[in-house]
């Protein structure tokens, strides 16, 4: 595998393979099997790949109806159209009726920079965890996309997973230890304070410790692939041990990670928790790197949100 | 033939006084476009669907998909009455835990969609008849839409798709009683010509009179379209069957009094009296 890859390609390459042997493994798009790389899957298995052209609201309609069929349904297109403008499709179709439907909006977050907040989807883990039985996950790397891809294709659950754009730095050496469902992972261990992240944010959360740690402060690191089930456990003994949390997420500070994790604490375990994420405002113009260095999401910043954390 | 027919429009108004009373009781209901498409859903569920009540699940049965799932009281009770589940539980319709509530639940035997978001059955109705057609399966699709629900883009996306993927084996089918909950639908937002907008987007379109047993009966089950999906323009009137609902909006989601509803019963127990007397 290649060393940078964007978490969509690690997707649709995972899914190619898979579908060569699976028969029942669909694919569902909407005009966007260029921006989710689905070339070689289209060239490959035809019979397994469903163009619906620039319509998400049957895109998923249409991805409900042949999963309850028995196919096992993969509807990919940008993150920022399928959490929107098929919500309903998602909310009544899928969530509902009770099929499983995989949703998977690539070019999540802000990924695709300065096209706008049209194309931005600062919102979908909010309005998504709050249907009931839809799982929610967002990777952070390619080896953990391959690790849920897998876990997806087996599993026969309605899920709606994001991921970005760009290439990622690997934050796991394999796929084999990054991923279990409905358990976060804990990256370093730390007393001082945790930083909660998801998707692409995590290893920037990773960075933040490291320089932390530099400073003698020690962090622990969360990896929360998962929204939803959340981990609960995790976030509650990371809160007791460590007294202080703060999240990380390419989302809306308003009902994503953060305000999953503030929820569990609480009405857990009340300590001081900061969420960092974009504000509610139309984000700054600029691409995926401007936007995070404006709202001070790369890792020098983090780090110095944990210490005004610490010291409040 | 004779015979069949007597015995599908004698059904059709015991379903007729069915849903009534399930309405009457409950409080609840929508009455109009229930009474509208019973005659369609009657031909289809005694005539046309190829489904057997013992093994709803059963995968190659035909399926059927109410997208206008605000007229599902006529639906409950033919399926009660087609066995698939017990009669009694048609006096529980809309009541705390009661599976039966004012839209499809696949809680309910032989439900095959939750509806009652317009837009959304013929989107799921082009995936399954896509998915037998990928089986190279038999299986039918049949679709019943509301014509106010026409309205909604995402009827026409899955229009597209349905001629697209060239669903042959899909019949939508469009209960035109021509009024919705705030009048006349083409003073609502005007839908003519409904036959040629479904023709220009590559449907084989059939229009009948949709409270005639035959008609319906021909078209419902004639599927050779080769390569085209069918949409049938079933021409009904609201509130049919009973004299003082037919053709009134307000009767969209009105429940009857009680006099209103032994009217009804009356009126209908005389209508099957007097075509059983022909019989």
């Amino acid at each position: 595998m290649h060393d940078m890859l964007p978490n969509r390609k690690a997707f649709t390459e995972t899914l190619t393979e898979l579908a060569m042997n699976d028969a029942s493994i669909f694919v569902v798009t909407s005009d966007a099997r260029g921006s989710v790389t689905l070339d070689e899957f289209a060239k490959e298995l035809p019979d397994q790949f469903i163009e619906v052209g620039i319509a998400e609201q049957n895109e998923v309609g249409i991805a409900a109806g042949m999963a309850s069929f028995g196919k096992r349904v993969f509807v990919c297109a940008p993150a920022c159209f399928l959490s929107t403008r098929s919500l309903e499709q998602v909310k009544v179709d899928v969530v509902y009726s009770g099929y499983p439907v995989r949703i998977i909006g690539i070019s999540g977050g802000v990924s695709y920079g300065a096209l706008g907040y049209s194309h931005q989807s600062l919102h979908d883990f909010a309005v998504m965890r709050t249907f009931p039985t839809l799982t929610v996950m967002a990777p952070c790397d390619r080896h953990q996309t391959v690790a849920m891809t897998r876990f997806l294709a087996a599993n026969d659950l309605p899920a709606y997973v994001r991921m970005g754009r760009g290439a990622v730095v690997d934050v796991y050496a394999s796929s084999e230890e990054s991923f279990t469902f409905g358990k976060a992972n804990v990256l370093s261990e730390g007393s001082d304070a945790t930083i909660i992240a998801i998707g692409e944010m995590v290893h920037r959360a990773v960075k933040a410790a490291q320089l932390l740690k530099q400073q003698g402060v020690q962090v622990r690191v969360i990896d929360m692939h998962t929204i939803k089930p959340l981990d609960t456990e995790t976030i509650i003994a990371a809160a007791r041990e460590t007294g202080r949390v703060i999240t990380l997420e390419e989302h809306s500070i308003f009902g994503g990670l953060g305000g999953s994790v503030a929820e569990v604490i609480g009405q857990n375990c009340p300590v001081p928790i900061q969420l960092l994420g974009i504000p509610d405002e139309i984000p700054v113009e600029g691409s995926a790197e401007d936007v995070f260095s404006h709202y001070a999401l790369d890792p020098i910043s983090i780090s110095e949100r944990v210490i005004e954390l610490l010291e409040r | 033939m004779k015979t069949v027919i007597e015995d599908l429009i004698i059904k059709s108004a015991h379903i007729r006084k069915d849903l009534l009373t399930m309405i009457f009781h409950a409080g609840t209901g929508h009455t109009g476009g229930s009474l509208s498409c019973v005659d369609i859903l009657t031909v289809l569920y005694y005539q046309v669907l190829r489904i057997d009540p013992m093994h709803p699940r059963d995968p190659n049965r035909d399926r059927f998909i109410l997208s206008k799932g605000h007229s599902v009281e006529g639906l409950y009770a033919i399926l009660a009455d087609r066995g698939f589940f017990p009669k009694e539980e048609l006096n529980r319709f809309s009541t705390y835990r009661s599976a039966l509530i004012g839209h499809p639940s696949v809680k309910v035997p032989g439900i095959e969609l939750n509806t009652g978001a317009l837009g959304h059955g013929l989107s799921c109705s082009v995936g399954m008849a896509l998915a037998a057609k990928k089986d190279c399966s038999d299986v039918r699709v049949f679709c019943l839409m509301g014509d106010g629900e026409q309205a909604e883009g995402s009827v026409w996306e899955a229009a597209m798709a349905g001629a697209n993927f060239r669903l042959d084996n899909l019949t939508a089918i469009i209960d035109r009683n021509r009024l919705q909950i705030s009048g006349d639908t083409e003073s609502v937002m005007r839908l003519d010509a409904l036959d040629r907008k479904w023709e220009a987007f590559g449907w084989h379109v059939d229009i009948v009179p949709g409270h005639d047993m035959v008609g319906l009966f021909e078209v419902l089950d004639n599927t050779e379209h080769e390569g085209k999906p069918h949409l049938i323009i079933a021409e009904t009137t609201k509130g049919k069957g009973v004299s003082y609902m037919q053709d009134m909006a307000k009767w969209h989601h009105g429940v009857p009094t009680e006099e209103q509803f032994r009217q009804a019963i009356d009126e209908l127990d005389a209508y099957i009296k007097e075509v059983s007397t022909y019989a």
